[in-house]
């Protein structure tokens, strides 16, 4: 039987760890879900509140049809049954940043039902992921515990900001897995424009449940991880709380239902509080609001507005412009990398493009910090640099250093390629009377080389290189391959 | 001309718009009889400068001819409403010396239409109370006092207003019904009281206490001044998802006298057994007036009746409990201080609220808990679903419903205060209506043995306030009812 590399080893056998994940994407909107305080990023300490965030006396809550817009919207990306008809509940429960003393959120009846994505595995491979809802509920304010030194300062601003918390069924079985999906889960809803999916802002956060068992068995007791703010973390949250799961049960422990924090600090999770400690909030439907309801048009019009997914997008990649579905799925993560891909690939080979893009492109802009939208080399300065490879006006490697003297310069001064080539003189030199009289050149100065290639071939490949050296890189590295090989007689 | 105080809304109106007296001489009547009401205790908060400046502001747009329909009239507010710069407690401590930067709806359309604020009256803790008892200020008295000269509650929660109106203290008085909150008053007090349909009025900055039964309405004098007050409290907001986008007919309009050939039903299971003979004569009075009238009795069935209080009792508090979590001392009202957060709430919540208060908030608290929640709140909706559906059963067969508004005239204070079931009966002919989302009305009726009022309730079809006035009016002049308290307190 082939082994599965998802499983853990421990002590006494193999461990199956499985992962459902509640993923809080906070909606891309200008006001609150139920008050028309802004939700700009980044403002003064209870700058962004109004009378209803604040609770005060008597204050209604009026919900925001943009924000119900958005859902439906994130619903239909994630191919999820969308429900016509939900309701507000009230969950109740005191804290300082919560003026209401409770959130109001979905709970038996949410905005969005069943669905399902798939994830890229980095193995090329694909799974699928169930979504079992999507519903919308109110942010809380921020407690500031570190502003005094005996009492904890409350920010508003955040209070009542609209969030869609998005439930995974329990379908993953290794941190891979879970990260996979959550970067499907950001790009999609990056692509829908419902969340902008900055994790640093905390405008996407996880929840993960996290349990192990023996494969095959029922599953185990969940410990939920709460408000994991990066990828990153969210691996490491999960590989370590899998391994503190099983080394307590294989010692005769028992895991506890619990509510942990990872501390990314020493990459540890420790216990908030337990199932007893846990809060009975009392959920009952919001008399302040009316059900949800809209008809099946409405769902209708929003959805001819869709863009194109990212699992679409793949597939006419691969199909349009003959991608491997690893170079495709990269490409696609991001719709503006999509985008800037397509831009260049307008007319050039589009493999070579993907080339290029995926590595000179992505490298640079990681090297140098930028995002895509900033990127010094223009989508069209990309296909024309691959164009003259096309037409063997320049080899790769003389294309590389192209590429970079473009991205160094910068967008203003930006040249485009064939002005830098033909300025220092790069042009691919493809006359073979020229070549041939390098490669002689080369053969006549080293006598003892040629009867050491003749005995290792292998040893041809030098000739090749001293003739690229000597044509400054410029000959076509084929046809001084091809000369060498017939000069030295080790053509068959 | 009789004293200034004497006149009905209807009446002051009236001689305002025909320059007889002005807004001023009007208002400052009415400061100095509510200067002398300290013993009734109706008034937490008395506003005379802002009244004299508002009736100014009322004498020169009657001059100008640009005046609204309350234009000049002073009333007073349940202090339920919140009054942009004018203190707002809700009867309770827990709101310390609130100002809210804000100005409730229904108060907004009053002051829009140049009504004039007199003050802030008094009300059971959150409107949580039949006899006006669990203020913090102290319970009011009735204008009408016991046979043997002993204080009497003037029900609740809005106690103050239904005094103020009783005792001339206001033309009119703006008021809230959760589960009989105006009727069950206006009964006790010889005045009328209407609680209009679900979505009638924004709740919009009104304190909230249950907020699927909650509704603003009016207490006046007449059934006349009801249909004018309501004219001007109600409307579409769309700050309260709840209320409702309908045109605000002329009430005032619908009141022709005429109900001939009306169907009133008479609901059997209203006939309890431990009513007082003179509450039953006075119902079968109220049909016989009816049908002198023109109108037709019919005998209609109302059976899950039994349960309305019960389900009531379930909803209400598992609202309040939820509603008033938001009083927990960390941005407004009192604070007392602890050792840690939840120490610092227990402290503010336990010196905020009054025991009715802490007794529905646990109550509701209970009644939400996992384990309890499908045996108690999911059960009461379900009850609650039923009694509407009555309702419509019954309107197959009748216009208008009448009943008692209350088992029983006012009571002593202090009598049912200690006892919080009996105190709950008083709603018993009145829950109904909130639960089903119907308009109610309370007209005066008549007296009991010693000397009390007793009301009738109507009950209508939802957003058909004007059949229901127009019905009221002719209870009312059949009624006749013209009994004055004796002026004990300002003595």
């Amino acid at each position: 039987m082939a082994s599965n590399p998802n499983l853990i080893a421990g002590a006494t056998g193999d461990w199956e760890v499985v992962m459902g994940l509640e993923i809080h994407a906070q909606i891309a909107s200008q006001s609150k879900l139920f008050s028309g305080a802004s939700t700009e990023f980044g403002a003064l300490p209870n700058s962004q509140v109004s009378l209803v965030d604040a609770a005060m006396p008597g204050m209604l809550p009026v919900i925001n049809a943009y924000c119900v817009e958005q859902a439906v919207r994130t619903g239909l990306g994630l191919k999820a049954q969308v429900n016509n008809y939900s309701v507000f509940d009230r969950k109740n429960y005191f804290y300082p940043d919560l003026p209401q003393g409770y959130q109001i959120s979905q709970f038996l009846q949410p905005i969005v039902g069943e669905g399902a994505i798939e994830i890229d595995l980095p193995d090329g491979a694909v799974k699928t992921i169930g979504v079992e809802r999507l519903h919308l509920e109110q942010d809380a304010g921020k407690s500031l515990h570190d502003q005094h030194p005996s009492q904890s300062f409350v920010d508003l601003n955040r209070s009542g900001m609209a969030l869609m918390e998005i439930v995974s069924h329990p379908d993953m079985r290794s941190a891979a897995e879970a990260q996979a999906y959550v970067k499907k889960i950001r790009a999609i809803l990056r692509y829908l424009g419902t969340c902008d999916g900055n994790m640093e802002q905390g405008s996407l956060r996880a929840d993960v449940n996290v349990s192990v068992r023996r494969p095959g068995d029922a599953l185990g007791t969940r410990c939920e991880i709460k408000n994991v703010n990066s990828i990153r973390f969210i691996g490491q949250a999960i590989e370590y709380e899998a391994r503190r799961q099983i080394d307590l049960i294989e010692d005769g422990g028992v895991v506890q239902q619990q509510t942990r924090l990872f501390d990314p600090k020493n990459g540890e999770t420790r216990a908030m509080r337990s199932k007893e400690e846990a809060h009975d909030y009392r959920y009952f439907p919001d008399p302040d609001l009316l059900p949800l309801e809209f008809d099946q048009a409405y769902v209708d019009a929003i959805a001819k507005d869709l863009p194109e997914l990212p699992d679409d997008k793949k597939a006419r990649f691969i199909s349009d412009y003959n991608l491997s579905p690893y170079d495709a799925s990269v490409l696609v993560s991001e719709a503006e990398n999509a985008a800037f891909f397509e831009a260049a690939a307008e007319g050039q080979d589009a493999k070579a493009v993907a080339n290029m893009v995926i590595g000179s492109v992505f490298a640079g802009l990681n090297k140098a910090g930028l995002a895509i939208a900033e990127s010094p080399v223009t989508p069209k300065q990309v296909g024309q640099l691959v164009g003259l490879i096309s037409d063997d006006t320049v080899s790769n490697s003389i294309a590389k250093e192209v590429f970079e003297m473009m991205f160094d310069e910068g967008p203003d001064q930006g040249k485009d390629a064939a002005v830098i080539v033909e300025e220092k003189g790069l042009k691919q030199v493809t006359d073979m009377g020229a070549i041939e009289a390098a490669v002689d050149a080369v053969i006549a100065a080293n006598p003892d080389k040629v009867t050491q290639a003749q005995e290792r071939p292998k040893m041809a490949g030098w000739f090749v290189g001293q003739v690229m050296q000597a044509t400054g890189g410029k000959a076509n590295p084929q046809a001084v391959n091809k000369l060498v090989m017939a000069k030295l007689g080790l053509d068959s | 001309m009789s004293k200034l105080t004497d006149l009905n809304l209807a009446q002051a109106r009236d001689g305002l718009v025909s320059k007889a007296f002005s807004a001023v001489e009007l208002t400052q009547a009415h400061i100095e009889r509510v200067e002398a009401s300290d013993k009734l205790n109706a008034y937490v908060l008395k506003t005379p400068e802002k009244a004299m400046q508002m009736a100014k502001a009322s004498d020169a747009k009657i001059a100008s001819g640009t005046h609204g329909p309350l234009e000049g009239l002073p009333i007073g507010v349940k202090d339920l409403f919140c009054t942009q710069g004018v203190r707002t407690t809700a009867s309770s401590k827990i709101l310390g010396d609130f100002i809210p930067p804000y100005e409730s709806t229904v108060t907004q359309n009053l002051w829009t239409d140049g009504a004039v604020l007199l003050g802030k009256l008094n009300n059971d803790e959150f409107a949580m109370g039949s006899s006006n008892e669990t203020s913090c200020f102290g319970p009011v008295n009735n204008p009408y006092q016991g046979a043997n000269g002993e204080n009497l509650v003037p029900g609740g929660s809005s106690g103050g207003s239904s005094a103020a109106v009783a005792a001339r203290l206001g033309v009119a008085a703006t008021a809230t019904d959760t589960g009989g909150s105006i009727r069950q008053p206006a009964a006790f007090t010889g005045t009328v009281g209407l609680k209009p349909t679900y979505g009638r009025c924004s709740r919009w900055g009104v304190v909230a206490f249950a907020s699927s039964l909650d509704q603003a309405g009016p207490i006046t004098q007449t059934v006349r001044d009801a249909a004018i007050m309501l004219g001007s409290m109600a409307s579409f907001d769309s700050r309260d998802t709840t209320s409702v986008a309908r045109d605000v007919p002329n009430y005032e309009a619908a009141l022709t006298g005429n109900i001939k050939g009306l169907r009133v039903g008479i609901p059997k299971e209203y006939r309890v057994d431990t009513m007082p003979a003179e509450i039953e004569a006075l119902w079968q009075q109220g049909m016989d007036w009816l049908k002198q009238a023109g109108a037709e009795i019919v005998d209609v069935s109302l059976p899950h009746t039994k349960y309305a209080l019960p389900a009531y009792y379930i909803i209400a508090p598992a609202e309040a409990s939820s509603n008033l979590a938001r009083y927990d001392g960390v941005r407004y009202g009192v604070r007392q201080e602890g050792v840690d957060i939840d120490d610092m709430y227990a402290n503010s919540r336990a010196a905020g609220f009054g025991d009715e208060v802490k007794r529905r908030v646990m109550v509701g608290t209970y009644a939400l808990s996992a384990g309890y929640y499908d045996a108690y709140y999911v059960k009461a909706l379900q009850v609650r679903r039923l009694i509407a559906e009555d309702f419509n059963r019954a309107y197959e067969k009748c216009d208008v419903l009448l009943t008692p508004t209350t088992p029983s005239a006012a009571f002593a204070v202090g009598k049912e205060v200690e006892d919080p079931l009996e105190m709950y009966l008083n709603d018993v002919f009145t829950v109904t209506v909130n639960l089903a989302g119907l308009p109610g009305l309370s007209v005066p009726a008549g007296l009991d043995a010693h000397g009390l009022p007793l009301g009738l309730q109507l009950i209508g079809k939802a957003f058909d306030e004007e059949q229901l006035l127009r019905v009221g009016e002719v209870l009312e002049t059949a009624a006749g009812f013209t009994t004055r308290p004796n002026e004990w307190w300002s003595a």
